[in-house]
């Protein structure tokens, strides 16, 4: 049973069928418990004092907003190369989810530097990548809809999803060679040295695996909503030629 | 390629092929600079260097309209994608007239206008350079965002929407570059990248405009 | 129940309704546009069911 099998977007819906109550539940157990837990249960930072509450939203969301750009990056390949709609649908279906992840990193991260740096914003490079990935998932957003052949729009979008991953990696170092910056290092190495504590970790982790759960469940269900609007465009393109 | 590369420049200079229009606009922005953060010299000679960067790119920006909707509307582009010649070379060859006609002006241009924004005297020069190694990129990128958006009516706006983000990295290396310039320090690091992103756009980006351009003409 | 927020009661307080917010109504337009398609081509269906038959 190859991966490949799930391009047949009939194998794919009953595959979805079967995974999508286990990732809404799970989803919805992940970010209750890590919400609730690190919003209720964790004591306050020494420095951030009780802005730190908002680690379990703002990293989780962040994490999101990049991955999905990745995972919609992937599909668009796949759709370029080996022409499943399936893929394309997906990326389409992504789209708007890693954008809104985006809008809630920037808003969290406003919120919670404005206590912290004493500004709602400010040019830092982690900032500012985020910003132009907030761009990324407008200019992508808005190409699929201004197409109206769907192939010609999964066609031209991978290629822009393409080309922008390439940009979007240069403005990374190129915002990082502009500007030293403010935002604290990585919270989520490999290396456990330098973590936060335990005692957010926790927490954060199950944060962002239910957040994680959130987009595979989304997801699925969009790229269903995607299947079922061609389908239903095939039928009635039919019907139409009959009559 | 050379017939191709003459037609595009002669049409751009006919009367009503645009040329000179980037110029004026770089102008126009240019004069409203200090309307808008006001005349002080010394803030006018520190922002001077980003804001012709800028200038010089929206000029670019803007010019890109025509670049490829026209020839889309008249059916050149079929003829094009068609030929001998490979739509690669034939955009690759675009984005060289569209660099001529826009980009070079601009780059000749700048200077003058950093005369009115107060740029300091070492940094007519890198000006100069930056702007000559960058807007190859920005002609190229553009080019691009033609390709990607030429089926739609009335997709400049979208077209600038995508194109915007692309220029990122080149607008910050040309205009660390024209900044350090200004100021005495050294410049290598953020021109070399610069270059390094022309030389990469015009070899790689003609590939990719040339797929999209074919998904839409198929 | 309610930890003690202190000075940054508005900001934290903020960003877990804003985000709370957003998620919701992301939720609400994928189900409404989710229901919406599946109807249509339930309907679609149907149509090309009675017209083979008929």
């Amino acid at each position: 049973m190859s991966f490949w099998e799930y391009a047949n977007p009939v194998k794919f819906l009953a595959l979805s069928a079967r995974v999508q109550p286990f990732a809404w539940g799970a989803a919805a157990v992940g970010i209750f418990v890590g919400l609730v837990w690190g919003f209720f249960f964790t004591p306050d930072d020494f420095r951030q004092g009780s802005t730190i509450r908002i680690i379990y939203i703002h990293v989780p969301s962040a994490w999101i907003a990049i991955n999905a750009w990745i995972m919609m990056l992937i599909a668009s390949l796949i759709w370029l190369v080996r022409r499943h709609h399936v893929s394309a649908l997906a990326a389409k279906a992504a789209a708007p989810v890693g954008l809104v992840m985006t809008v809630i990193g920037l808003l969290t991260g406003a919120l919670w530097g404005q206590p912290m740096w004493g500004t709602w914003w400010a040019w830092d490079p982690r900032l500012t990548s985020f910003l132009t990935l907030f761009l990324f998932y407008l200019g992508y957003i808005a190409l699929w809809q201004a197409i109206e052949d769907p192939d010609t729009a999964a066609d031209l979008t991978s290629v822009l999803c393409l080309v922008g991953s390439v940009f979007a990696l240069m403005s990374r170092y190129a915002v990082l060679f502009w500007n030293q910056g403010l935002h604290q290092g990585a919270t989520l190495s490999l290396d456990k040295e330098e973590n936060i504590s335990d005692v957010f970790w926790f927490p954060l982790i199950t944060s962002i695996a239910g957040f994680t759960l959130l987009f595979i469940a989304l997801v699925l269900y969009r790229t269903g909503t995607e299947i079922s609007l061609r389908r239903a465009r095939a039928l009635g393109a039919r019907l139409e030629k009959e009559a | 390629m050379t017939a191709l590369l003459i037609r595009d420049l002669r049409l751009a200079f006919r009367a009503g092929g645009g040329f000179g229009l980037g110029l004026a606009f770089f102008l126009i922005l240019v004069v409203l600079v200090p309307f808008s953060v006001g005349p002080e010299s010394a803030l006018l000679g520190t922002i001077a260097p980003g804001i012709l960067w800028l200038g010089a790119l929206l000029a670019c920006l803007l010019s890109l309209d025509r670049l490829l909707a026209l020839d889309f509307e008249d059916g050149t582009l079929d003829v094009l994608a068609t030929a001998p010649l490979p739509l690669e070379a034939a955009l690759a060859i675009k984005g060289l007239a569209h660099w001529i006609t826009t980009g070079l002006p601009l780059v000749l241009a700048a200077p003058v206008l950093g005369i009115l924004l107060n740029l300091p005297a070492q940094g007519f020069g890198w000006l100069v350079v930056s702007l000559a190694l960058g807007t190859p990129a920005l002609s190229m990128i553009g080019c691009f965002g033609a390709a990607l958006t030429v089926g739609i009516k009335r997709g400049g706006l979208l077209m600038s929407l995508l194109v915007l983000p692309l220029y990122v990295p080149t607008l910050i290396f040309g205009a660390e570059a024209a900044r350090r310039g200004a100021v005495g320090m050294a410049v290598e690091t953020p021109l070399l990248l610069l270059a390094g992103i022309s030389l990469g756009s015009v070899a790689l980006l003609p590939f990719a405009a040339a797929a999209a351009l074919r998904m839409t003409i198929r | 129940m309610m930890p003690n927020l202190g000075t940054y009661a508005f900001e934290v307080l903020s960003s877990y309704a804003a985000t709370l917010v957003l998620i919701a109504g992301l939720l609400i337009v994928t189900l409404r546009r989710g229901m919406r398609a599946r109807d249509a081509l339930r309907r679609m269906e149907e149509e090309t069911a009675r017209h083979g038959k008929g």
